[in-house]
């Protein structure tokens, strides 16, 4: 066999593999859409903005879904993500050596844990927290939109904490690899111009921001479809409110809980849907999350071209 | 080496062969309330006849008729009655044969309250449809003369996923509240109006645990084995009847005697004395003419059992056993599958 013709067949053999990769995903969205035909047409767009969810009547709407499954999410991102960053930065740049190895582990580990594990002890443990946390606050800010409704300690602040503890191993451990790749001159070039270790680790951060942001989006696409740990603790109301102590319902856990003993046709077909709408969501957020880094790195070579590190001002 | 290897391997698959060529294995899905009494059954059943292998998944009650209806399992398990509709959309006609009974029960957790609270059906309803709110409302206390209820708030606790036991709970409130009828009907899933959702009966335990003033409501069983107390209902003839598997068990010999040929019948708010109304038959589906006969016949060999000698395991599992009345309609009825 030539040398040539063995680089053909590896070729081929590979390219089989992506080609199947893509047959998969096509194939997921045909039969979600097939599946999903007596719902489709029978709400149409409804499906997507109205919030009545009655299995025994016949009428389901996935407002409340779509509302709880992008609020506990953007939530729970809101929460993680510095935490998530900080832990990287302080394995790569400044934790001292005897302790890395026992840091990575760690977060590594809990990225292991399923998360049933995780929902068993936010119902256990952290939702008795929660519910002494809400009680605590005064009346004052009780008040507000954002936190009125009787405390219950399960609900929306529930769902987002235990997502948010679930998310930051997955960003924590792609961004210190990101940062970890930051070519070395770069920082002796910041420290060579005088910066601070503060102002270099902020050289670094502004290098590796599109791998971070892509970090920080792979933990929203795990937030986003994260079923059983946020059916435990968030209350499974499906309706849209604003307040942080409110039950509400996401779209994965409402899959999981109504589908075994959905007997007729348009309930099975509306369930379905949830799975088609979540699947178009993901979709639109990769794609977001493409843009985005690609327009950063568009400029990051803008910025490189004249060959000087990059503004320290504009890192914040 | 290799070679011995392979043929004693060769052997081996021929013995497999043999050995299941005489075996007769039946294949059933559905409801996961019965499945604990149910696999007891399958492996007692097996000890007294090794050829026989009957495979349960209790994937839920809907996911049952789902596959009976596509032919992917012989036999179906669900907590409710198979509806009109179902029935149609079946291959064939399918049978309803009850195996054992079940009751629900409400739970609470009630700040400084630690006697048994008496409940009705409507009372039970207004506060599931957010219409009582507080512990200390009249409708309670009228029925808890004695009790020094608290001004607390009620929390509702629902099951979150679809569930033969919320079928039971709403299918009771529906009989007991024409507003309940009207505005939420019954189902294993329904619109809640109010309250939070918890998974499973150790969902609601802990919500209930956790929360000062919470009600929710859980499987006989599951109360019974994790000595969890709970309140007692009214049933249809005005007595407050506690939960207990021989309450439960009345509940079916009380329905006996409205019993329609086919089954199908839900026996909350059942009449006569002693009966606890949040009970409910639990369902075998079959078809009435199976495609493949051996394994019609084993299974009704095997139901035979399960409605008679089988019944004994009710007890030690907290199940309620069949009343003798119903058995023998049952046995009847078996009747009707034509195996050869």
């Amino acid at each position: 066999m030539t040398e040539r013709s063995r680089d053909l067949q590896f070729r081929l053999g590979t390219g089989a593999f992506a080609l199947a990769l893509v047959l998969i995903v096509c194939g997921i969205l045909f039969i979600l859409i097939d599946q999903s035909m007596a719902s489709i047409q029978k709400f149409g767009l409804d499906f997507w903005r109205t919030s009545i969810w009655d299995p025994v009547a016949g009428q389901f709407g996935a407002l409340p879904f779509i509302w709880g499954t992008l609020y506990s999410s953007i939530l729970a991102l809101a929460i993680a993500t510095p935490i998530a960053i900080g832990i990287a930065v302080f394995i790569s740049e400044l934790c001292p050596g005897r302790l890395r190895q026992p840091l990575v582990f760690m977060t590594e580990l809990l990225a292991a844990i399923p998360s049933i594990v995780y929902g068993l002890w936010g119902i256990f443990v952290m939702v008795p927290w929660v519910r002494f946390l809400e009680t605590s606050l005064p009346d004052a800010i009780r008040r507000l939109p954002l936190f009125s409704g009787p405390p219950l300690g399960l609900g929306m602040l529930a769902a987002a904490l235990i997502l948010a503890i679930m998310v930051i191993p997955f960003t924590s451990s792609v961004s210190r690899e990101v940062l970890k790749s930051v070519p070395v001159a770069q920082r002796e070039a910041a420290y060579a111009l005088g910066a601070t270790r503060y102002e270099a680790i902020r050289a670094a951060l502004y290098y590796a921001r599109t791998g971070i942001v892509g970090a920080v989006m792979l933990g929203f696409g795990r937030a986003l479809g994260e079923t059983m740990a946020v059916t435990m603790v968030i209350g499974n109301n499906p309706k849209v409110a604003l307040s942080l102590f409110a039950p509400q319902y996401t779209m994965a856990a409402v899959i999981a809980n109504e589908f075994t003993e959905a007997a007729n046709r348009l309930y099975v077909a509306a369930l379905i849907e949830i799975g088609l709408v979540l699947f178009i969501i993901t979709l639109i957020v990769n794609s977001l999350s493409r843009l985005l880094i690609w327009s950063m790195a568009g400029r990051m070579m803008v910025v490189e071209e004249p060959a000087t590190p990059p503004p320290l001002e504009s890192a914040a | 080496m290799r070679r011995t290897l392979g043929l004693a391997s060769l052997a081996v698959v021929a013995a497999v062969a043999a050995l299941t060529a005489q075996k007769t294995q039946i294949n059933g899905a559905g409801a996961t309330f019965p499945y604990p009494i149910y696999s007891k059954w399958f492996a007692e059943y097996n000890k007294l006849h090794s050829n026989v292998e009957i495979n349960y998944q209790s994937i839920g009650s809907g996911g049952g008729i789902q596959q009976l209806t596509k032919e992917t399992v012989f036999f179906g398990a669900s907590d409710a009655p198979m509806t009109d509709q179902q029935l149609k959309e079946a291959p064939g006609p399918v049978l309803h044969f009850p195996t054992v009974l079940g009751g629900v029960v409400p739970v609470y957790n009630i700040p400084n309250v630690k006697t048994e609270l008496k409940f009705t059906g409507p009372v039970l309803a207004d506060i599931y449809l957010g219409k009582i709110t507080k512990w200390n409302d009249a409708a309670i206390t009228k029925l808890n003369a004695g009790v020094t209820l608290p001004a607390t708030d009620i929390t509702v606790v629902h099951r979150a996923e679809g569930s033969g036991t919320t079928f039971i709970w709403v299918d009771f409130l529906s009989k007991l509240s024409p507003e309940w009828k009207s505005k939420v009907g019954a189902a294993a899933s329904v619109n809640w109006p109010t309250g939070v959702g918890g998974r499973g009966n150790e969902g609601i335990t802990s919500l209930v645990n956790q929360t000062p003033g919470a009600i929710g409501y859980v499987e006989l069983i599951y109360a019974l084995q994790n000595k969890i107390s709970y309140g007692t209902v009214q049933n249809a003839a005005g007595e407050f009847v506690k939960a207990s598997v021989a309450s439960v068990t009345a509940a079916a010999a009380g329905a006996t005697a409205q019993m329609p040929a086919d089954f199908r019948v839900s026996i909350t708010n059942a009449p006569g004395k002693g009966v606890y109304p949040v009970s409910s038959f639990t369902w075998i589906l079959l078809y009435e003419n199976p495609k493949d006969k051996a394994q019609a016949k084993t299974m009704l060999d095997f139901m035979k059992w399960a409605l008679t000698d089988g019944q004994k395991y009710c007890a030690e599992l907290g199940y309620a056993p069949l009343p003798a009345a119903v058995v023998k309609l049952e046995t009847t009825a078996l009747g009707k599958i034509k195996s050869s």
